[in-house]
């Protein structure tokens, strides 16, 4: 424990952040000092960082692309709907099981048993088609996708050259359902260059979930208690856990966006009496749509973490204000906890005091420092990949975030309450009384209220601050994405891949939690980071004589 | 099953590619371009194009990928990315430090026409490229060819640093094509072996396959540099390893500065090494090393000793041509059969090359080019075979129709050694056969009745 005082006190944050823009052009320097903050604690408002901006040219970025958002992050893990690319082969080949989100279809000879997960559909385009345009081929292609394994939905995504060569999907994939009848099809315009990152893609593919599937089908599901939940990717079997937990609790999850989810799901999503939105960030829009249109009120939940994952569960429990659910909710939370705390507590003796840096997603560098939290550990530093102001801050700086040259070219589309559908689940008085007893829906504090004074919070963090940061702060942990992975490592830092996980899972709810301790447990406390330096280099004397036996 | 929607029946698909064998030009570019010391890869487009290249070669190889991205955005792709590419030329000269940008296309930045050239000229005239540092480009568009494709173009590309100063170096040239790190290193101690000096381009070993010591290295010490480079024109010749993806380096190098080049297969299996090694000592004008020799008639002994296990076996081959070329002319120099062969990577060629090796066989042989592992998957389910060569993604034929599979190619993302153990030489040879040998007695202990399980094998 004194080492890790003394850690702690050789920081001067201001000091660390000069030293991070110290190496770049004036210009660089100028625009990271905003994406960099120190927190501190001021009253009644948080401090304002810079997020969702452009990246720099050259500036080794964790960032994919708006193409990478829409096809890979959310639609990828929907399992009965044909993701076709129209693209030059690559985008469709890395978005190729690439991600490690589960699903379940069932086994072979079951109805309703489609998985196309584990393929990889593209149209190939080649350099005719960029000249001559690739619609007919793309029409062509809609076609031998349905005549070889008849879906009954196909989305079409663009890459970066369709867009500059004007190819029309939507009308190819407004004719080919018409033509093919039984096949929903539909487009997504998240060509690469769109936006400044993945974001930009999670909200084209919001739009077109909801616009093309989203209350599709009426036919009742059963259920007393029924939510919706969206920003949940079933990432190494997340999904999977949670479900486990509604199931116990008697909560039934109609419609999960979209780990292990279904063309279905996502059809009936309209029935459900909530929506629990976990990763913010890339599912805010579908939330306040279905809002909107159907009247589901959102509530903020996060089942990273056994104790958030407890408080979300009573947050659900509490907004449907069923003494019975708040009952059944309670004995699951005491059934689950003790295994929890003994695992926590175990753990605990070897991680309490060491330290994290969390920099992914839009939402997990929040929700894992629950984890880290549970198990002793401070987390030091902290960013988004492709976060905007609100995940940061709290929704309320919403009205405020200014509308640039980027974030305009996405669409926002317009949701009207829908004429027989529609129907408030809760009174104006009756969300009141919630937010009375501290269940406030639509409602999002984001990550820095939560985070230590004196702690960095780094939007879009890249290699070079990376780097600089490791060396200088010496956290005990770094948690990133597989591009940061190694050259963390490098440094003889132990680091989690924290969007995919590389390997292992589930983390999130009760068992994940015990899952999360061991990873953490075996990544600070082993012995393996221990050999970087060989005996000779440890004692270099060259005088010394050999001793034989 | 895994790939439960893919039918028996074969249907002629024109406008679908499904389960590619191949992916796009970039990430050959990328590839290519860590085989230059202190070079950092620069992708001229959107950005996800590079973090999609960088995320692959991570995770083929464990170990990390710099490279950066022009970041292109809405308004970058209507006005050109030329002010992009500028600044980022700026940044990385002076965060980074590389001796070397080596900067690729896409799609993206090729489909409106953004011009490298005169990108760089105007880099050069506005001060951005700092004295004694260089700015490589390479037109490496994604809707032609194929990764194998980026790859030479990039390789090809290098040839603008050779300089003919009239005075020879002694050495041969030596481009290894798409191999892994190991296999370069494994090349260069053949040639060394052999007595000759060489310079190889491109380089991974020492870059790709680094070692861990608590300091990260951006650049590490690995890697052809820019003066091996420069002295590739005062060369004796050059010996370009595989049609694909070496030829064109070593055409343009004999046009530019009349070092005379001998296009040679890769040395995977005995005959392509043979061919290997009886250029090197040619042109070395000695005998071939007692090493080289002796491993030599390891390989073969271990062909002949266990003969019987490959005789006859049916393999399905998917991969990239220069590799699967030599690969096929390896499974039937051991009496192996490969009936059903398949690259991803369009070019006639190649085929042409595969029926005269395939010619004289007493059994058919199947071959698509541009050809996608679905349609592999459709062969294998109408008549199976008992080996599938491919890249990692060919578990899932595998799990599904339980056939063993060597994990063989890019990329391999499940499994690990591919960067350590090489696949080339007579050494390479002998790797190849164990892991083969390994698949098919692991099937033949497995679905052995305790009757017949054997402890000889």
């Amino acid at each position: 424990m004194t080492i890790i005082r003394e850690k702690m006190v050789q920081w001067d944050p201001v000091d660390i952040k000069a030293k991070l823009i110290a190496k770049y052009p004036p210009k660089v320097a100028r625009k990271r000092a905003k994406q960099i903050l120190i927190n501190e604690a001021l009253e009644n408002e948080t401090p304002e960082i810079t997020a969702n901006v452009r990246t720099i040219p050259g500036i080794i970025t964790m960032r994919g692309c708006t193409y990478a958002g829409c096809k890979g992050v959310i639609m990828g893990p929907t399992r009965d709907i044909v993701n076709l690319v129209h693209g030059p082969i690559g985008c469709s080949f890395y978005a190729w099981l690439t991600r490690r989100n589960q699903t379940y279809a069932g086994p072979d000879d079951t109805p309703d048993n489609e998985n196309f997960m584990n393929y990889c559909f593209s149209t190939d385009m080649q350099e005719q088609d960029i000249i001559f345009g690739g619609e007919k081929k793309l029409a062509a292609a809609i076609q031998e996708v349905y005549d070889l394994i008849h879906p009954k939905a196909i989305g079409v995504f663009a890459t970066c050259p369709v867009g500059l060569i004007g190819d029309d999907i939507h009308t190819v994939a407004a004719q080919m359902k018409e033509k093919l009848g039984d096949c929903n099809v539909f487009a997504f315009s998240c060509e690469g260059y769109k936006g400044v990152s993945q974001s930009a893609g999670h909200h084209i593919a919001n739009n077109q979930v909801f616009r093309h599937i989203v209350g599709e089908n009426d036919v009742p599901k059963e259920g007393k208690f029924k939510i919706n939940l969206l920003g949940e990717y079933n990432i190494g079997g997340d999904g999977f856990e949670i479900d486990r937990i509604f199931k116990k609790c008697g909560i039934t999850n109609i419609s999960t966006f979209s780990g292990n989810s279904s063309y279905d799901q996502f059809a009936s999503a309209h029935q459900a009496d909530l929506n629990a939105v976990m990763c913010h960030r890339s599912i805010n829009y579908v939330a306040d749509m279905l809002e909107t249109k159907f009247g589901i009120p959102w509530v903020k939940v996060n089942f990273i973490g056994a104790h958030a994952t407890a408080k979300s569960l009573r947050k659900i429990a509490a907004y449907f204000e069923d003494q019975e659910l708040i009952n059944r909710v309670e004995e699951v939370i005491a059934e689950e906890m003790p295994d929890i705390e003994a695992a926590a507590k175990d753990v605990g003796t070897r991680t309490a005091g060491k330290t994290a840096m969390l920099f992914v997603g839009g939402s997990r560098a929040h929700h894992y420092q629950e984890l880290f939290k549970e198990m002793g550990m401070k987390t030091i530093s902290a960013g988004y990949e492709f976060a905007h102001r609100d995940d940061y801050e709290g929704r309320q700086v919403i009205p405020n975030l200014k509308v640039d040259a980027d974030s305009r070219n996405i669409e926002e589309i317009e949701v009207e309450p829908d004429e027989s559908r529609y129907s408030p689940r809760k009174t104006p008085a009756e969300i009141e009384a919630l937010a009375g007893s501290g269940v406030d829906l639509k409602k999002y504090d984001g990550m820095i209220s939560e985070m230590d004074e004196n702690t960095l919070i780094i939007d879009d963090l890249n290699q070079h601050e990376a780097e600089k940061l490791v060396e200088l702060m010496k956290p005990d942990i770094f948690c990133a994405g597989i591009k940061e992975k190694y050259s963390i490592m490098k440094l003889g830092v132990p680091m989690k891949q924290l969007h995919s996980y590389d390997s292992g899972g589930p983390y999130a709810g009760f068992r994940g939690a015990i899952n999360f301790y061991h990873e953490i447990d075996r990544l600070v406390g082993s012995r393996v980071f221990s050999y970087l330096k060989a005996p000779w280099q440890k004692n270099p004397e060259l005088t010394a004589a050999y001793v034989w036996e | 099953m895994l790939l439960r929607h893919t039918p028996k029946e074969v249907k002629e698909r024109n406008a679908l590619t499904v389960n590619p064998a191949k992916t796009c030009q970039p990430i050959g570019a990328m590839y290519a371009a860590l085989g230059i010391h202190a070079c950092l890869p620069h992708s001229h487009g959107s950005q996800g194009c590079c973090a999609y290249h960088r995320s692959t070669l991570t995770r083929h190889y464990k170990e990390p990928i710099s490279a950066a991205t022009s970041s292109f955005t809405e308004g970058a792709s209507v006005f050109g990315g030329q002010a992009n590419l500028l600044q980022a030329i700026n940044n990385i000269f002076n965060v980074y430090e590389p001796e070397v940008i080596a900067v690729h296309t896409t799609c993206l930045s090729e489909t409106i026409g953004d011009d490298l050239p005169q990108i760089r000229k105007k880099a050069i005239n506005e001060g951005k490229i700092p004295e004694g540092k260089y700015v490589l480009g390479a037109s490496t568009p994604s809707y032609a060819g194929s990764h194998v494709t980026g790859f030479s173009t990039m390789v090809k590309s290098m040839v603008e640093f050779s300089e003919k100063t009239g005075e020879k170096n002694g050495r041969v040239n030596i481009i290894p094509g798409w191999v892994e790190p190991c296999d370069m290193e494994e090349i260069k101690r053949m040639a060394e072996l052999t007595g000759v000096k060489t310079i190889m381009f491109p380089d991974t070993s020492g870059v790709l396959n680094g070692p861990m010591t608590g300091e990260y290295k951006m650049f590490p010490d690995g890697g052809t540099t820019v003066a091996e480079l420069k002295s590739t024109g005062d060369s004796i010749g050059t010996l370009a390893l595989g049609e694909w993806c070496s030829a064109a380096a070593a055409r343009e190098l004999d046009k530019k500065c009349k070092v005379p080049c001998r296009v040679l297969d890769i040395p995977i299996g005995l005959a392509a090494t043979d061919r290997f090694v009886d250029a090197l000592r040619t042109i070395a004008g000695v005998s071939v090393a007692d090493e080289l020799a002796f491993e030599r008639g390891q390989l073969v002994d271990m062909i002949t000793d266990m003969h019987q296990y490959f005789f006859k076996k049916k393999v399905a081959v998917a991969g990239d041509p220069d590799q699967v070329i030599a690969m096929v002319e390896f499974l039937i120099s051991i009496d192996m059969c490969p009936v059903y062969i398949v690259t991803g990577t369009p070019g006639k060629k190649f085929e042409k090359r595969i029926r005269e090796l395939t010619d004289d066989l007493d059994y058919e042989v199947k071959i698509k080019v541009k050809g996608d592992l679905f349609l592999l998957h459709q062969w294998i389910k109408n008549e199976p075979v008992d080996l599938l060569i491919c890249n990692s993604y060919g578990k899932y034929i595998a799990k599904d129709e339980d056939i063993p599979l060597l994990r063989w190619g890019f990329p391999i993302l499940d499994r690990q050694g591919h960067q350590y153990f090489p696949t080339v030489g007579y050494k390479g040879g002998l790797r190849l056969l164990e892991k083969i040998l390994n698949l098919l007695l692991d099937r033949k202990d497995r679905d052995a009745e305790e009757s017949n399980f054997e402890l000889v094998l």
